[in-house]
């Protein structure tokens, strides 16, 4: 049987989301041992899981290095892979938002200076507002634009919102809801349609009972 | 298209294509700008090389081939059929600056019929085969798709969001942004169920039917059965797939659309579609069908491996005249063979002959 490519993102969210196709019927006791290997199969559960960044599993994914990923829908609606979104995994969940300082107020007369790492999303949250903007793509540590005056306001994505109050900074307006989605490129979708079928029921399957 | 190279294949495709009838329409690498900035959602990316031309016009590099054929052809009684070969100049998903790809298809405008969607559908089956891989060309009908969102209740200007989540299989925002709208459940597990369908006609044909009969148009509807069936009757039957997630921008796109995927290659390499909207949005009466074939995606992941630069390297001195060296050029009987002073670095050899006072015995 040919087996399953799956990226999958390095980190806490990586992990769980390993257990949960575990759970469902995929294991692979390899990735548990500790080494240096980096692409780790069970081919009698037809997997092969390997751990990439989680801003490059979409790339992963929409080159066809692998057939299937999870990646969160923030990095989806940045860089809009052409790839299919199957499943929401419910799990890695967080939000869009915008934040300012506390006592931001905005001026609708003047440019609002947006800084932030997702540019795509934060254009077009603006444009769908009609709201003149002027984008400052940042790579890290957002918070501190606002702080330091480089920006009025930051679009970025929130946990607790515990970094933002130690900053004396607040959230103004949710942009999106985020969680991480299971996704698969295009083209192993039809040649290795009935494994991939098979995964994405069984997974979705467990996602039930759990909820 | 596993030893396949792309000259060889589009020379293939040229000659499939002339052998159906279709005429090669060559085309001016330019066109006046206007045309691709009235429709830059039909283009695959929106960037264009401009230039202003001596008259004062802005012009740009072809981006596109559809566009300028409907543009520079009229309304003829009949069926106009064409093919291109041509090179385009785009901006890639991904890439930093312009390439020029060189892109294939085929156009058949005019009074289309059923036939002549079979026979694109046939040709863009024949087109993957040509490629020596394992193919599928999966098929929908957008204005089966449309039937059914329309009958959800779905208003025209959400019509495209709801279309994207069925493009990406995207069942859960589907179910979201529908029930946001207000659709009634009943009809969400519809668009569901078309947005999940996928696989064979045998496997896929009973419950579209079954899913469209009363919601579509009768005479689509068994117009869709009839030329799928009929594909599916022919050598292609294995190549056919039905999903109808095979979806195209609306606004150009109306009835068939179909794309072709290759084994090992990650993304579509052929793509089409009916286009009469488009040719109503350029005010023609026409009906449109046709089909591109991306060879340069086909090349890319199709190299053409092969273990030496040359069969045979001959190495020569400046004690060899002319006619030594061309006679044991002759006397060589290879493939391919290359004749140098010395052995160029790096270079993969099967057979090497020295001749001149260097010669090996």
């Amino acid at each position: 049987m040919e087996l399953l490519n799956i990226a999958l993102p390095k980190g806490r969210l990586g992990e769980k989301v390993l257990a949960i196709f575990e759970d469902a019927g995929f294991p692979c006791p390899s990735i548990h041992q500790a080494g240096r290997k980096l692409i780790f199969e069970n081919e009698e559960a037809g997997v092969r899981y390997f751990w990439v960044k989680p801003s490059d599993v979409s790339i992963y994914v929409e080159r066809g290095a692998a057939d299937l990923g999870v990646a969160g829908k923030d990095i989806l609606l940045e860089y809009q892979p052409d790839i299919y979104e199957l499943l929401d995994l419910g799990i890695g969940t967080c939000r869009m938002a915008v934040a300012a300082k506390k006592d931001f107020r905005d001026d609708p007369g003047r440019t609002l200076r947006v800084a932030t790492k997702f540019s795509k999303i934060a254009s077009s949250y603006y444009l769908s507002k009609g709201r003149d903007i002027d984008i400052i793509h940042l790579n890290g540590s957002i918070e501190l634009a606002p702080i330091l005056g480089l920006s009025d306001v930051i679009v970025d994505i929130v946990e607790t919102g515990a970094t933002l109050r130690e900053n004396n900074l607040t959230v103004l307006e949710e942009v999106i809801p985020i969680s991480a989605r299971l996704i698969a490129n295009k083209a192993s979708y039809k040649f290795k349609n009935k494994t991939i079928d098979n995964l994405v029921r069984c997974t979705a399957q467990l996602l039930e009972e759990r909820t | 298209m596993t030893n396949l190279s792309a000259e060889a294949f589009s020379a293939s495709l040229r000659s499939l294509y002339s052998r159906y009838g279709y005429c090669r329409y060559k085309m001016n690498k330019f066109e006046e700008y206007d045309l691709y900035a009235r429709n830059k959602d039909f283009l695959i990316c929106d960037s264009v090389i401009t230039f202003t031309d001596v008259d004062g016009k802005l012009m740009a590099l072809k981006p596109d081939v559809t566009l300028s054929m409907v543009k520079n052809t009229r309304d003829e009684p009949g069926i106009r059929k064409l093919y291109y070969n041509e090179n385009v100049y785009r901006v890639c998903k991904g890439s930093q600056g312009f390439k020029e790809i060189m892109q294939m298809g085929l156009e058949a405008m005019g009074e289309i019929d059923e036939y002549c969607i079979y026979e694109v559908l046939k040709l863009a089956a024949e087109s993957l085969n040509s490629t020596e891989k394992c193919c599928i060309l999966e098929i929908s009908h957008l204005g089966l798709l449309s039937s059914a969102i329309c009958h959800a209740g779905i208003r025209p200007e959400e019509h495209r969001q709801v279309i994207r989540c069925i493009g990406e299989k995207n069942l859960h925002q589907l179910q979201s942004i529908c029930v946001r709208m207000g659709i009634p459940q009943q009809e969400i597990n519809l668009l569901r169920r078309l947005a999940s369908l996928y696989g064979t006609p045998q496997e896929v044909l009973p419950v579209v039917q079954s899913l469209l009969t009363g919601i579509a148009d009768e005479q689509e509807l068994s117009q869709f059965l009839r030329i799928i069936d009929a594909l599916n009757a022919g050598k292609f039957r294995d190549m056919i797939r039905i999903d109808f997630s095979a979806v195209s921008d609306p606004q150009y796109y109306s009835g068939f659309v179909f794309k072709g995927f290759a084994q090992g290659v990650p993304s579509a390499i052929l793509s089409g579609g009916q286009y009469d909207s488009m040719m109503r949005k350029m005010k023609r009466q026409a009906g449109a069908i046709g089909f591109a074939v991306y060879l340069d995606i086909l090349e890319q992941y199709s190299p053409v491996q092969t273990d030496y630069d040359v069969d045979t390297l001959l190495i020569y001195d400046e004690s060899c005249s002319i006619p030594e060296i061309e006679a044991m050029a002759r006397e060589a009987t290879t493939e391919s063979i290359l004749l140098q002073r010395q052995i160029p670095p790096g270079i993969r050899y099967r057979r090497l002959i020295t001749m001149g006072k260097g010669r090996i015995p």
